[in-house]
């Protein structure tokens, strides 16, 4: 296979249920491309048509109209047999796993590849025990999967769909059930799947902060079930995160690329300036207190009066340290909440 | 599964095998009238020897034992890859309604069509026992497509075995309304029929019983690659390039001739088919079809031998029905086996 050949694509895609003979579309107009060792991140509100979009390109599900070729074949023409050799999937649907091992589980992924008896080639196991050691589960190998914690499942059925050997890699929601520390895990993993092994890699999540963080391109469906796509940084500060997130009384910062309340617009504003973790969390701080930041994205009409205060943050020799100067005087304090509450005393 | 698995699982089948063997053996021997081992070797073997003896095997306890080690055998297979699809450790050949179904198409066959004797199918031929297996194993299956289409829109468990139970009282209905209809004669041989027993098949009957297990038995076989996949969900299945609906009609036409071949010949039999795979699946700590088939037959085996042995141990010609036996020898073993694997097992059994 070519190293520019595109592992998946889809040109004007539309996706939706069939009810009876009536079509009922969700999203339309969707076209996308990844190529090998690239990872795409999809995103959107829920019942935005992540999932419906994910069956649709994995074959799962039939699109309205449209075409998805996978390795430059068209999936409609494609046998199950086929299909399962080109996409590997990992869907967010629980089960008992009764008494496998993870063994036993990632096994699985030679489904495609073994004989009538299942029986496992030496190949095939060294496939799985490639897998399960390329996910980080080299000695729970022999655990069985009822035992492992939730990230622990994750990664073994990643394990699984790692060992099906497949082109393309699709994670419906690998970090829901997940926590803080899994979920970076997981995209990590994913993304060392894809730079590693040279696999085109979709994951969908409702991490929105991971995935602009770690996806190559992004895929964002709106409320309104329309499709972007493009790099993360681009829709971010071009807006269309925004559009698909924003509820009442949400709005996306591109600045920060956070989520923050929608307020009215601060009426005072502060400088921040020096040591750049310092002045981060101290900008989180004044944020968070309802301050504006001068200079910052919400330069408004009081910006061009000068800040009320002006923060001075400094990394001294025994820790952070922050100065604020206001037209009364200066102060300096050592910890951010007692900044906090100076700022909160002052305006 | 890794080599050592493999390993301890072949030294199991190979145990049960040797379990299943002896309490068939026993089974020759022990009854009312004790027939010496060598006997029974003579008799199968079809040298000379005593000719009581040799025709009490050959007429009345072969035709017996082979029955039960095949009953048992495609019960609890039956109840396995039934619990594997429905992805339900309650599912069963009774609990689903399958034994239902298939006495309706045993009532239908013996009280409609059967002939006037007192013997549940004197009158009918060789064709006529044809006819009643698969009356039977058609009725199971008419359940059985009921239930699985209505799968499709409740997903949950506990609807599931309601819906069975209901089909259940239906199928019981409409046995009601046949045996109302009835001739007393042909309802007593139905009645009878009902209380389960492995001894009212004979030698002419037994090649249909041994075929249909057969037939099934082999069908299932042929799945185990499939029913692992299908054990984490259809569309785990799916993805893995399993042919879902193809795969998944094969093994319902296999359970459901397995049910109702068991069931048309020996009565609805309850409790081996929940238990005698719940019973494998702890001997063995895998979830491997292909160990799990012939586990569970050869644990179905057991118990429906067991059970047969226990019901002729008082002696003086009494025989005591099939069904309590089953429950009151399996009921303690299989909870041993729960309450012995209790710490180490997977959260929903």
């Amino acid at each position: 296979m070519s190293r520019n050949l595109c592992v998946l694509a889809a040109r004007e895609l539309a996706i939706g249920w069939r009810r009876g003979r009536e079509a009922v579309p969700l999203a339309s107009g969707i076209t996308l491309s990844l190529r090998p060792g690239e990872l795409a991140a999809l995103v959107g509100p829920n019942g935005s048509g992540k999932s419906t979009l994910l069956r649709s390109l994995t074959g799962l599900q039939e699109p309205l109209s449209g075409a998805v070729e996978l390795c430059g074949r068209h999936l409609a023409g494609l046998a199950v047999e086929e299909r399962a050799r080109l996409a590997a999937t990992v869907l967010t649907d629980r089960f008992d796993s009764g008494w496998f091992t993870v063994f036993d589980i990632v096994a699985f992924g030679r489904y495609p590849f073994t004989d009538a008896r299942n029986r496992l080639s030496p190949r095939d196991r060294a496939f799985v025990l490639d897998a399960i050691e390329s996910v980080g589960l080299g000695t729970l190998a022999d655990r069985r999967c009822g035992e492992l914690s939730d990230g622990e499942r994750q990664k073994a059925l990643i394990a699984r769909a790692v060992a099906q050997d497949c082109p393309l890699l699709v994670l419906d929601e690998p970090t829901a059930f997940l926590d803080a520390g899994a979920r970076i895990e997981a995209f990590h993993l994913a993304l060392r799947l894809a730079r590693d092994q040279r696999k085109a890699v979709v994951v969908s999540t409702h991490d929105l902060d991971l995935a602009l963080r770690y996806a190559d391109s992004l895929w964002l469906l709106d409320r309104e079930h329309r499709f972007e796509s493009g790099a993360p940084e681009d829709l971010a500060l071009g807006g269309a995160v925004g559009r698909a997130f924003d509820g009442p009384g949400l709005r996306f910062d591109p600045a920060t690329s956070s989520f923050r309340a929608e307020e009215d617009s601060p009426r005072v504003f502060v400088s921040i300036e020096g040591e750049k973790a310092a002045a981060a969390w101290a900008e989180r701080v004044a944020l968070r207190l309802g301050f504006g930041i001068a200079g910052g994205s919400e330069d408004g009409p009081h910006a061009a009066d000068g800040p009320a205060a002006v923060i001075r943050a400094e990394a001294g020799p025994c820790g952070p340290g922050w100065r604020l100067r206001v037209a009364s005087g200066e102060r300096s304090f050592e910890s951010l909440e007692g900044l906090a509450a100076a700022l909160r005393e002052l305006f | 599964m890794r080599p050592a698995g493999a390993a301890r699982g072949r030294a199991i089948l190979a145990a049960l095998a040797a379990a299943a063997l002896i309490l068939f053996a026993a089974d020759l021997a022990l009854g009312s009238v004790r027939v010496p081992l060598r006997e029974v070797a003579r008799a199968l073997a079809g040298l000379p020897g005593d000719p009581t003896s040799a025709s009490i095997v050959s007429v009345f306890r072969l035709p017996k034992a082979l029955t039960a080690l095949a009953a048992g055998a495609a019960l609890a297979v039956s109840g396995l890859v039934l619990q594997t699809l429905f992805r339900n450790h309650l599912a069963g050949p009774d609990s689903l309604g399958l034994g239902a179904g298939a006495s309706v198409g045993v009532a239908l066959v013996v009280l409609a069509a059967g002939g006037p004797g007192s013997s549940l199918l004197a009158g009918l031929g060789t064709l006529g026992y044809g006819a009643l297996a698969l009356a039977a194993s058609v009725g199971a299956l008419l359940v059985l497509g009921l239930i699985l289409a209505l799968s499709r829109r409740f997903d949950d468990a506990v609807t599931l075995l309601i819906v069975g139970l209901l089909v259940g009282y239906l199928a019981g209905s409409l046995v009601s309304v046949l045996v109302y209809f009835g001739s007393p004669q042909k309802v007593q041989v139905y009645l009878g029929w009902t209380y389960g027993s492995f001894s009212s098949v004979t030698r002419r009957e037994l090649p249909v019983l041994l075929g249909s297990v057969a037939l099934g038995l082999s069908l299932t076989a042929r799945s185990s690659k499939p029913l692992n996949a299908l054990l984490l969900g259809e569309r785990f299945a799916e993805g893995l390039g399993v042919r879902v609906r193809g795969a998944r009609t094969r093994i319902l036409v296999a359970a459901a001739i397995l049910a109702g071949a068991a069931t048309a010949f020996c009565g609805p039999i309850a409790f081996l088919g929940i238990a005698a795979p719940q019973a494998a699946r702890r001997l063995f700590r895998s979830s491997d079809h292909a160990l799990l088939i012939p586990g569970s037959a050869l644990a179905g085996s057991i118990f429906a031998l067991a059970a047969d042995l226990a019901s002729q141990a008082p002696g003086g010609g009494a025989v005591l029905p099939i069904n309590p036996l089953l429950a009151l020898i399996g009921s303690p073993i299989i909870l041993g086996l729960f309450l012995r694997s209790s710490r180490s097992s997977p959260d929903r059994v």
